[in-house]
């Protein structure tokens, strides 16, 4: 804030809260009536029977105002208000987040911390560090994956066993760092809608789904040209590139016909967010080791 | 000529009853919206989800139930107190039906999704500009008839519809800010925080201006004649209005503590907020001491309940509100339930019982009545209200606390202990009774309904005489 605006600022609001005393201060000077003193009206009356008295502000009532004008004064004095002037207690809202977050972390990194050398079996096999990787899961990952952890579409179910990008406690742990950008690219410009649906009907003989014979043959011709780039010459796919599975009829975003031939269509686009900077390097391993430990048993490792 | 020697009644009459028929609309899509969150299944096809019904709730009590209100008593005040008739009939009745088209615009243009997504202020760009020139037009409707008024003293419910109606303008000009790409789109010219600022700005100040002073202008009138005592402070009016409404202007960052909003606004926001409380409370003290000395009647008038009762829930959430400004018990307060029983408490408690209590005073006067058809209704109607109220505000205080209180549960490893949909689950209860108490208030607004068209159809239409000034008046 230029210094004019910060004068500007301070200058409005000390007259505004000079000006409300003020008024409060001339008003209040008139005598208090004593319990059955006699009460006058102003003499004006309007519509027959308006009228009004004059009674003297409450006391408790004038005493209460002038408090939480002190009050005022007092905070503002304290904490920044008054354009550009900080406060006495030099407080910010950044200044508390960062305290905050410094407190936090003292208290429960160490907790974290100790698992830090464990290999991450290890620590899916440890009751107390499973207890802290399902509550960090429930957090932050549910919002997705759901609290069952089983997915919903779009957003892949972490217990059946079956990777896009990978299932060994390595490849978790590298989506938990980075992330991951999982890309299809849309066919239906290039494809026209006839091919489309050949190839979505070869897709669908591929996982034993009930297709059209002859679209899937036309299909097969499409796939081999462009497919395989990246869901391979079987369709089994490639999780060097996060391609899925086409012939295990599971479907990150629906295997109908309908659902596959708009995929094929208009593409799809994902995205695993990275949580290296924001949960830090120990809680991503011990929450690598609940995610690896939802489709695997740590006890029979 | 007949004309000039009435009152405009007429326009008068046409607000008060779509008072009524606003208040049963707009408070049916509430208790839709709160049965949707008890069972989402309701949420059917996009035009009824809870999204867009929730925008045309909000702008059907505030706009539409609390404009009308406020339309039909600022006029019958303003005419009444100033000895006048309104300055021009077609003004008036332009106000009328352009108020009206503007609501049904609304109704039509928020559940087809066509909104600026500004809370409080969602209707698109045309549906603003025809906002704008009725309301100048009502700004000339009532301050002309203030400046050829037959009384030299300007009663004190007009300063408050006065600073209501200039406060308004302001603050739908400048938030309404927008650059349209279609005629059912546009972009606001503001961006990021300052977008926000502007935003709570102009939706603290709907509060405080449209919900706050223009119904204690209301208050200033109905309460002393139904109470038939004279106002308990001349002085205290005067130190309460110019205070509140100064103070009003600041109070906006309230609702963006710990965002974006540099910390020096939400500092003053707090400052200014808890200043606000006494100023607030003078309108309350104003109201309940005036009844000093007719006590006795509240036994026998449910009209009189109803005023009373709207500023005891004035007072409750006048003090609440500063408190919650307060930035370590809004950390809590914030984004639950509890603000939205807050924003109720005043909403039903306050704008509502003093509107009800309002137009059950006027419909009579309206129609040529010496009552209502029946007072049992009108008690009837107070205790359905009231049970209401309160079942709605407590539920959701507990909710509201709940929520906060589990959103920030830690688990000895810092994870937080509830999931949001744990969370969501237990307020289940509490939602349920939510639904209930807003049930009973839509009960008895319609019970009121029933009440006013028996008022009206055994009576007609008229416009009372203008008396000549007293020598008194003046």
């Amino acid at each position: 804030m230029s210094n004019f605006w910060s004068n500007w600022v301070t200058f409005i609001v000390v007259v505004g809260i000079l000006g409300v005393t003020l008024v409060l201060f001339t008003q209040s000077k008139a005598k208090v009536n004593k319990p059955g003193e006699s009460e006058d009206t102003t003499g004006h009356r309007w519509d027959d029977d308006l009228e009004e008295y004059n009674n003297p502000l409450p006391r408790w009532w004038m005493w209460m105002f002038y408090l939480t004008i002190a009050f005022g004064i007092g905070y503002l004095v304290l904490y920044p208000g008054l354009g550009n002037f900080k406060g006495m207690r030099n407080w910010s809202s950044v200044g508390q987040y960062k305290e905050e977050v410094a407190q936090a972390q003292a208290k429960y990194e160490p907790l974290y911390a100790k698992y830090k050398s464990m290999d991450v079996k290890a620590v899916a096999a440890d009751p107390q560090a499973q207890e802290m990787g399902k509550r960090l899961f429930q957090t932050y990952c549910i919002q997705c994956h759901g609290s069952d952890a089983r997915g919903a579409k779009g957003f892949p179910n972490l217990t059946d066993n079956d990777w896009l990008w990978g299932g060994s406690t390595e490849a978790i742990h590298t989506t938990l760092v980075s992330g991951r950008v999982g890309q299809m690219p849309p066919w239906g410009a290039a494809f026209g809608e006839e091919k489309v649906k050949d190839t979505a009907h070869y897709v669908m003989s591929l996982s034993g789904k009930k297709h059209d014979a002859d679209r899937a043959a036309r299909g097969k011709e499409t796939f081999a040209a462009v497919c395989v780039a990246c869901h391979g010459t079987d369709g089994k796919g490639n999780q060097a590139l996060g391609a899925p599975n086409l012939t295990d009829n599971t479907w990150l975003y629906g295997g109908t016909e309908k659902t596959i031939i708009e995929t094929i269509t208009n593409g799809r686009q994902n995205q695993m967010p990275a949580w290296k900077d924001f949960l830090g390097d120990d809680k991503v391993h011990v929450l690598t080791a609940y995610v690896w430990s939802l489709s695997n048993n740590p006890k029979a490792q | 000529m007949e004309t000039q020697s009435t009152y405009n009644y007429k326009v008068v009459r046409q607000f008060a009853v779509m008072t009524v028929v606003w208040g049963i609309v707009g408070m049916l899509v509430g208790v839709i919206i709160a049965a949707q969150l008890v069972w989402p299944d309701l949420n059917i096809g996009p035009w009824l989800h809870f999204g867009r019904l929730r925008p045309l709730h909000t702008n059907a009590v505030i706009f539409a139930f609390g404009g009308s209100a406020l339309f039909a008593t600022s006029y019958y005040v303003v005419q009444r107190t100033c000895n006048v008739r309104l300055i021009s009939d077609k003004l008036a009745a332009f106000t009328f039906w352009a108020w009206q088209l503007i609501i049904v615009l609304a109704a039509v243009t928020l559940p087809l999704g066509i909104t600026t997504g500004k809370e409080y202020a969602e209707l698109e760009w045309p549906i603003d500009i025809l906002i704008t020139v009725t309301w100048v037009v009502y700004a000339i409707v009532f301050f002309g008839t203030i400046a050829i008024r037959k009384v030299k003293h300007i009663y004190v419910a007009n300063w408050f519809y006065g600073a209501f109606i200039l406060a308004v303008a302001l603050l739908h000009v400048v938030n309404s800010m927008e650059i349209p790409v279609s005629m059912w789109k546009s972009y606001s010219v503001y961006a990021g925080a300052v977008d926000a600022m502007v935003q709570w700005w102009y939706g603290h100040n709907a509060v405080g201006f449209f919900l706050t002073a223009a119904f204690l202008g209301m208050m200033y009138y109905f309460v002393p004649k139904q109470a038939g005592r004279p106002v308990y402070s001349y002085r205290l009016s005067v130190v309460h209005f110019w205070a509140l409404i100064f103070t009003y202007m600041w109070a906006g960052p309230h609702h963006l503590h710990y965002t974006a909003l540099p910390d020096w606004t939400q500092s003053l926001g707090m400052v200014f907020s808890l200043i606000l409380l006494a100023p607030s409370w003078g309108g309350m003290i104003n109201g309940i001491m005036t009844l000093s000395g007719a006590w006795h009647k509240l036994r026998t008038d449910p009209i009189l309940k109803f005023l009373v009762v709207s500023l005891s829930f004035y007072g409750m959430s006048t003090f609440e509100g500063p408190m919650m400004s307060i930035k370590t018990v809004n950390a809590l307060s914030h984004y639950t339930d509890w603000t939205v029983g807050h924003v109720h408490s005043g909403a039903l408690g306050w704008v509502g019982f003093i509107t009800i209590g309002s137009i059950y005073y006027l419909i009579p006067r309206l129609f040529g009545r010496d009552a209502m058809y029946s007072t049992k209704l009108i008690e009837a109607h107070f205790w359905m209200a009231t049970v209401g109220v309160v079942l709605y505000i407590a539920a959701l205080w507990i909710s509201g606390v709940m929520q906060g209180l589990m959103w920030r549960a830690l688990n000895p490893d810092g994870t937080l202990t509830y999931s949001f949909a744990e969370v969501v689950k237990v307020t289940y209860p509490y939602h349920f009774v939510r639904l209930l108490g807003g049930l009973l208030y839509l009960g008895g607004m319609c019970l009121m309904a029933y009440n006013v068209f028996r008022t009206a159809t055994a009576g007609r239409p008229v416009d009372a005489k203008i008396p000549a000034v007293t020598a008194q008046a003046h």
